[in-house]
């Protein structure tokens, strides 16, 4: 930490000389690099089996921030109990460890507000920033009777145990989540629901294509390669706004009158006892990523949308998040 | 088939490339130790090597084929530990412990690994056949199985694998018990209630496949290692210079096409892989063996075929779903999917029209790499079957270094290491009182497949139990669960008939 300096500079000045830098470092004069934050040995938790979404997550770090840290972050992965293993260990042991992140996503903070991760809340860790955002997507086969979502909703307020849905996760997890939002604009209740737990998106996929489910809720981000292939239609997304290519003739969900949105928020948090200095560090360095164009390059190699916050403004989005969160859990009866 | 050898063609000019040659021999290598040490599975081998291809700027095509030799490379090292050690390399060498180990003990280990080593090679072999052939009508096929032909995939499993129940039935039972409630430990996949855990956060995934192995297997057979030292009851191997004879593949033939196919087969399918397959292999090998059958377990040569060509055919088969419908159809594909997405490429129906010279660079790869992976084993049986002359002082703790190295490895997360430790002990006291380990290990695999596929079926028919005989698939497995118990008790009941009258081996085995 002895070198922490020019990560507190202005924003323009430090940018110059991130550019500065870079272009030294491109130069192959590999002259210390000035704007660079100074973070120890610097790691990213995956708190899963490499090559999941946490695994994801952590390479958007790592190859994200590699010109804005002194050293490259080594990805490290810790699995056990969805996550709930890393954050207990961050909330006990690890809880000053000034050079770690660990990788979450919304799914973490439903685990949070379900009290699946033990008596640990969001208010234990510090919330560093955001590696991009992915929404939720209703899908059928390329061979589905359904033409529209309006389709589905109608077969569902008809008669919900008529539609068998399926998603990669178990009940109460966000892919259920996804599930039950649509059931209740369509005016039934969760548990009349037709819910088929697989295992995890690859297997969602297979029984949407054999035919086993009939709608799967998952996500847009793992549609990318299919959309092509012609073999599943994606009929609307759970996001805000349209998203841009290949998605952009797909409406969401909000556009035909359903009030269903799903952002799957993905970041990194530390723990609770991490130093000032060293949490605006990982901060500021996310701050910097964000504002070149190689970071969103990344974003969309890795099949994620921009949603870059960072610091202060992350902690806020998460609380809001935590609230909706808890809301929707404790009307799926998900919390008594 | 012209389009099918026009490919073919194209594909062998990628992956006989010098630099590609090169790489797939030097994954071959590497996957081959990391196969072999107990802990370190292909799942690991590709996920650790997946970053240095990428960082290494190789071309995609070289990237995957380096990857792909990983993997295969792994698939043929988890033998070694199994056989020489009695210590699963991976999830899928479990059941080549059952005759693999009795021959290295028979002072045959030179014999066993280079029979295996064979078997591996034409499972692997007929695989790539198959892939390249049928590959895209296999997948579009494996996907249409629904969660009740699964359930009745397992109906067959278990039928097949009933043939295991030994001397002692209650025992073999209990342990299959056993094996089934540690698999129900962890967040219930359906309901997401948490089931066992106790308030343990580390026990809310449930228990790793690999620790589960490594604990009852690894941990245990280390404790009776030491037991056995501490006793003076230790002897020790002379070297052994044994050697695969012909009389061995004529005897394992048929065993080793038949666990080729079915191999090939449950490895297509997405939601079974190396360890179902080899199981199913072994089980069914067993049953087919007739009067013989008591000979499996003691170091017969068809149950040590059996399970590692039906692995290695499996090891392919997973990879026809990924390729052309881009699904997973287990962990190390769906990196090796992760790899591919990576490089920008987009796996499913149109890889082989758009990027034809990675798709069949990478096939033909696999041709290559079978070949590379043989020509590897073979001169090395002799180096490792000396591993088995080295003084039990110095084998028992490499072993326990090992196994604590390759569980800390994928893990990090110390309190594996107790569990390891744990289930070791367990499994000490479960040998001490003569249960076999492996109907521990089936009932934990097939088991939690089992109940999330019968219960998935019923969340489909809304709880209407004729969804499990509702398609044919169904009831065509149904149908062999039974033909699978009752041909062997038929066959046994003409060779009494026929007493005097010897049944020929052939006949059996047909």
């Amino acid at each position: 930490m002895l070198f922490q300096t020019t990560s507190h500079a202005s924003g323009a000045m430090s940018r110059i000389l991130r550019l500065g830098a870079a272009a030294a470092f491109a130069a192959g004069l590999g002259a210390p690099a000035m704007a660079q934050g100074e973070i120890d040995k610097p790691e990213c938790v995956a708190p899963a089996q490499p090559g999941g979404g946490f695994d994801l997550t952590c390479r958007i770090a790592q190859s994200g921030l590699e010109p804005h840290l002194s050293e490259t972050i080594q990805v490290t992965f810790m699995p056990g109990g969805i996550g709930a293993v890393a954050f207990n260990l961050f909330n006990t042991t690890r809880t000053d460890d000034d050079s770690a992140i660990v990788a979450y996503s919304t799914g973490s903070l439903l685990n949070i507000a379900t009290g699946k991760y033990g008596q640990f809340s969001e208010e234990d860790v510090r919330w560093v920033a955001t590696a991009g955002a992915d929404f939720g997507a209703v899908i059928v086969p390329a061979d589905s009777p359904f033409e529209s979502l309006e389709d589905v909703m109608n077969k569902l307020t008809e008669d919900p145990a008529s539609v068998v849905v399926g998603a990669g996760g178990s009940i109460g997890s966000q892919d259920w989540m996804k599930a039950a939002l649509l059931i209740r604009e369509a005016g039934g209740t969760p548990q009349g629901m037709r819910y088929v737990a697989l295992d995890g998106g690859g297997d969602a996929i297979a029984a949407l294509m054999g035919g086993s489910i009939d709608v799967y809720t998952g996500d847009v981000g793992e549609m990318v390669p299919h959309m092509d292939a012609g073999t599943m239609r994606v009929l609307a997304t759970m996001s805000n706004e349209r998203l841009d290519e290949p998605f952009a003739d797909v409406p969401t969900a909000k556009e035909l009158g359903y009030d269903v949105e799903w952002t799957i928020m993905r970041g990194f948090y530390m723990g609770g006892d991490v130093s000032d200095e060293a949490y605006n560090t990982w901060v500021d360095a996310f701050k910097a990523a964000y504002e070149t164009e190689e970071f969103a390059k990344l974003q969309s190699e890795k099949g994620l949308l921009p949603l870059n916050l960072a610091g202060d403004e992350l902690t806020q989005a998460v609380n809001d998040n935590m609230a909706k969160l808890r809301e929707i859990a404790t009307e799926a009866g998900l919390i008594q | 088939m012209d389009t099918i050898l026009t490919g073919l063609g194209t594909g062998f000019a990628v992956a006989l490339d010098p630099f590609n040659l090169m790489l797939v021999l030097a994954g071959a290598f590497f996957g081959t130790l990391i196969g072999a040490l107990p802990g370190l599975g292909p799942i690991n081998g590709v996920a650790i090597l997946l970053p240095i291809a990428y960082s290494m700027g190789f071309e995609p095509a070289s990237a995957l084929i380096l990857l792909a030799g990983i993997y295969y490379g792994a698939e043929y090292g988890g033998r070694i530990s199994s056989i020489l050690l009695n210590v699963p390399g991976d999830a899928g060498a479990v059941m080549t412990t059952l005759d693999g180990y009795p021959m290295a003990r028979n002072g045959q280990a030179g014999r066993a690994l280079s029979l295996s080593a064979i078997s591996s090679f034409i499972g692997g072999t007929f695989a790539v056949i198959l892939m390249t052939l049928f590959g895209p009508m296999l997948a579009t096929f494996a996907v249409t199985f629904s969660p009740a032909d699964y359930v009745a995939l397992m109906v067959f499993a278990f039928a097949s694998l009933a043939s295991l129940v030994g001397k002692n039935p209650t025992k073999t039972l209990l342990g299959a018990l056993i094996g089934l409630m540690l698999a129900t430990i962890g967040i219930d996949a359906n309901t997401g209630v948490p089931r066992y855990t106790f308030g343990i956060p580390d026990f809310l995934a449930g228990i790793d496949f690999l620790i589960v192995i490594v604990g009852l297997f690894g941990m245990a057979e280390l404790f009776t290692l030491v037991e056995k030292q501490v006793s003076g009851k230790l002897d020790s191997l002379p070297v052994d210079n044994s050697f695969v004879k012909m009389a061995d593949l004529a005897k394992s033939k048929w065993t080793i096409v038949r666990c080729s196919f079915l191999g090939f087969f449950i490895g297509v399918l997405p939601g079974t892989g190396a360890s179902v397959a080899s199981a199913v292999a072994y089980g069914t090998e067993k049953r087919l063996a007739g009067a013989e059958g008591h000979l499996f377990g003691t170091g017969d040569v068809r149950g040590l075929a059996a399970p590692e060509t039906a692995n290695n055919a499996a090891a392919g088969g997973a990879m026809v779903p990924m390729l052309t419908l881009g699904i997973p159809g287990s962990g190390t594909t769906a990196i090796i999917l992760g790899a591919l997405l990576m490089f920008n490429i987009q796996p499913g129906p149109l890889l082989f029209t758009q990027q034809p010279e990675i798709a069949w660079g990478l096939i033909a790869s696999m041709y290559v790499g079978n070949v590379a992976l043989l020509l590897i084993n073979l001169p090395l049986v002799g180096l490792f079957a000396r591993m088995l002359t080295i003084p039990q002082h110095y084998l028992t703790p490499m072993i326990a270094i090992l196994a604590f190295v390759g569980i800390y490895t994928i893990v990090g997360n110390p309190f594996d290491l107790l569990l390891v430790t744990g289930l070791g002990v367990f499994g000490w006291f479960l040998r001490k009182m003569e249960f076999s380990l492996a109907p521990v290990i089936l009932g934990f695999v097939l088991g939690g497949l089992f109940e999330n596929n019968l219960r998935r079926a019923l969340s489909i028919s809304g709880g209407d139990w004729m969804i499990l005989l509702e398609d044919y698939k169904s009831v065509t497995l149904y149908v062999l669960a039974v033909l699978v118990v009752a041909i062997p008790v038929y066959l046994q009941r003409r060779a009494r008939r026929m007493e005097g009258d010897p049944v020929s081996r052939e006949d059996a085995n047909d």
